[in-house]
C-alpha cells in the first residue's frame, strides 16, 4: 500500500511551498503559542533574543516531526481527502527528500536549542520529536484507538519546553499545562474523528469511532471533558494563577462541557464540528489567559 | 513540444526557488549564531 504514494512518472520537482507544507504550519501555530505561554509563565528572566530562539526551535522541531510523520504516513494520506493533496501523496516530492528534510531540521532544532538556550529544553524537545515520530506515528497510530490519547503527549510538551528554556527545570505549573493539553487532545481529535470516521476506516487507522463506534466515542468525549475542565482550574485552585486566569477559564470550560454534552445528546455531525472548532479556540484562549495572568498578576505574587 | 518547454521552465523556476530558500536559510543560520553569540557574550543568560 505504501508504494501507492509514489507516482509513476519520474522526476520530482517540489516547490518551496511543498517543503513548508511538510512542516504542518497550522499545527505549528498552536504549538508555538503554548510554548510562548510556558516561556512567559516561567519565573525568572530570559533574554528576548534567546526567547525568540527557543520559540523558533520549538516551531522547527514540531514542524520537523510533522515532516517525518508525512514521510511515514504517505500511504494512508493518499487515501483521505483531507490529506491527499500533501506533497508526498500528490507525487510532488520524493519521499527520501521529506525524510531528510525532517531529520535535518529535528537535529538542527535540538542542537540550536541546546547550544543557544538550555540543554534541559533541548532534551525535552528531542523527547517530544522522538515521542511523536516513534511512539505516535510508527507505533500507536495504526495499532490502537488509544493512538491520540498517548500520542497527544507530544503536543503537550511545548509549554514545558518553553518553561525549561527559562528555568532549566520542570515544576508543578508546567506539568499542569502539559496535563491540560494532554486531556484536551482526545475530545478535540475525537470530535473531528466523529464526522471523518469513514475516511479513517477507509485507510485502516483505528480511530475510536471506527473501532468502538460513535456512541462510545461520544461517551469518551464527555469523560475526558469532565477531567479536562477541573484540570484547567487547578492552577487557580493551587495558587499558581490568579482569578485573571481562573474566572474566565471556568466560563470557557463550562462552554466546552456544554459542547461535549451537546455532542453526546444531539448525536449530529454539526455538534461534533462545533466542538472541534470551539476546542481550538478554547485552547488558544486558555493559554492566552496563562500569558495574561503571568504578565498582570504574577509580579504581585513575587514570581 | 511547447508543453515540454513549459515543464522545463517550471522545473527551473521551482529549483531556483529552492536554491534561494536554501540561501536564505543558511544566511539566517549565520545571523542566528552571530546574535546568540553576542547575547551570550553580553551575559544574557
Amino acid at each position: 500500500m505504501r508504494e501507492a504514494a509514489v507516482p509513476g512518472a519520474g522526476g520530482f520537482s517540489p516547490s518551496v511551498a511543498d517543503f513548508i507544507a511538510l512542516l504542518k504550519p497550522r499545527v505549528m501555530s498552536l504549538v508555538v503559542f503554548t510554548g510562548l505561554a510556558g516561556l512567559i509563565a516561567a519565573p525568572g528572566h530570559i533574554h528576548p533574543v534567546l526567547a525568540g530562539v527557543a520559540l523558533l526551535c520549538i516551531a522547527i522541531g514540531a514542524g520537523a516531526s510533522g515532516a517525518i510523520n508525512m514521510w511515514y504516513d504517505r500511504d494512508i494520506d493518499a487515501g483521505m481527502t483531507r490529506t491527499q493533496d500533501r506533497p508526498l501523496p500528490a507525487g510532488r516530492m520524493d519521499p527520501s527528500s521529506a525524510l531528510g528534510f525532517g531529520v535535518t531540521l529535528s537535529v538542527g532544532s535540538v542542537t540550536v536549542m541546546g547550544l543557544g538556550v538550555h540543554w534541559a529544553a533541548a532534551g525535552l524537545l528531542a523527547l517530544t520529536i522522538a515521542f511523536y515520530v516513534f511512539v505516535y506515528t510508527m507505533w500507536l497510530k495504526r495499532r490502537t484507538p488509544q493512538n491520540i490519547v498517548i500520542g497527544g503527549a507530544a503536543g503537550a510538551f511545548p509549554p514545558m519546553i518553553g518553561w525549561a528554556a527559562v528555568t532549566g527545570d520542570v515544576s508543578l505549573m508546567p506539568v499542569l499545562l502539559f496535563a491540560i493539553v494532554f486531556f484536551w487532545t482526545p475530545p478535540h481529535f475525537w470530535a473531528l474523528a466523529l464526522y471523518k470516521a469513514g475516511e479513517y476506516a477507509k485507510v485502516g487507522v483505528p480511530m475510536l469511532p471506527v473501532v468502538a463506534g460513535k456512541a462510545e466515542t461520544r461517551r469518551q468525549i464527555v469523560i475526558y471533558s469532565l477531567i479536562l475542565v477541573p484540570l484547567t482550574l487547578a492552577p487557580w485552585a493551587l495558587g499558581l494563577a490568579s482569578a485573571i486566569y481562573g474566572a474566565p477559564a471556568a466560563v470557557l470550560g463550562l462552554v466546552f462541557l456544554a459542547g461535549a454534552l451537546r455532542v453526546a445528546v444531539a448525536k449530529t455531525d454539526a455538534a461534533a464540528k462545533g466542538l472541534f472548532a470551539y476546542s481550538i479556540l478554547y485552547l488558544f484562549l486558555l493559554f492566552a489567559l496563562v500569558i495574561a495572568d503571568a504578565l498582570l498578576a504574577a509580579p504581585s505574587r513575587g514570581l | 513540444m511547447a508543453d515540454e518547454r513549459n515543464d522545463a521552465s517550471d522545473v527551473h523556476k521551482k529549483r531556483r526557488g529552492r536554491n534561494i530558500a536554501m540561501l536564505v536559510a543558511l544566511a539566517g543560520l549565520v545571523v542566528l549564531f552571530y546574535v546568540i553569540t553576542i547575547v551570550k557574550l553580553g551575559g544574557g543568560n
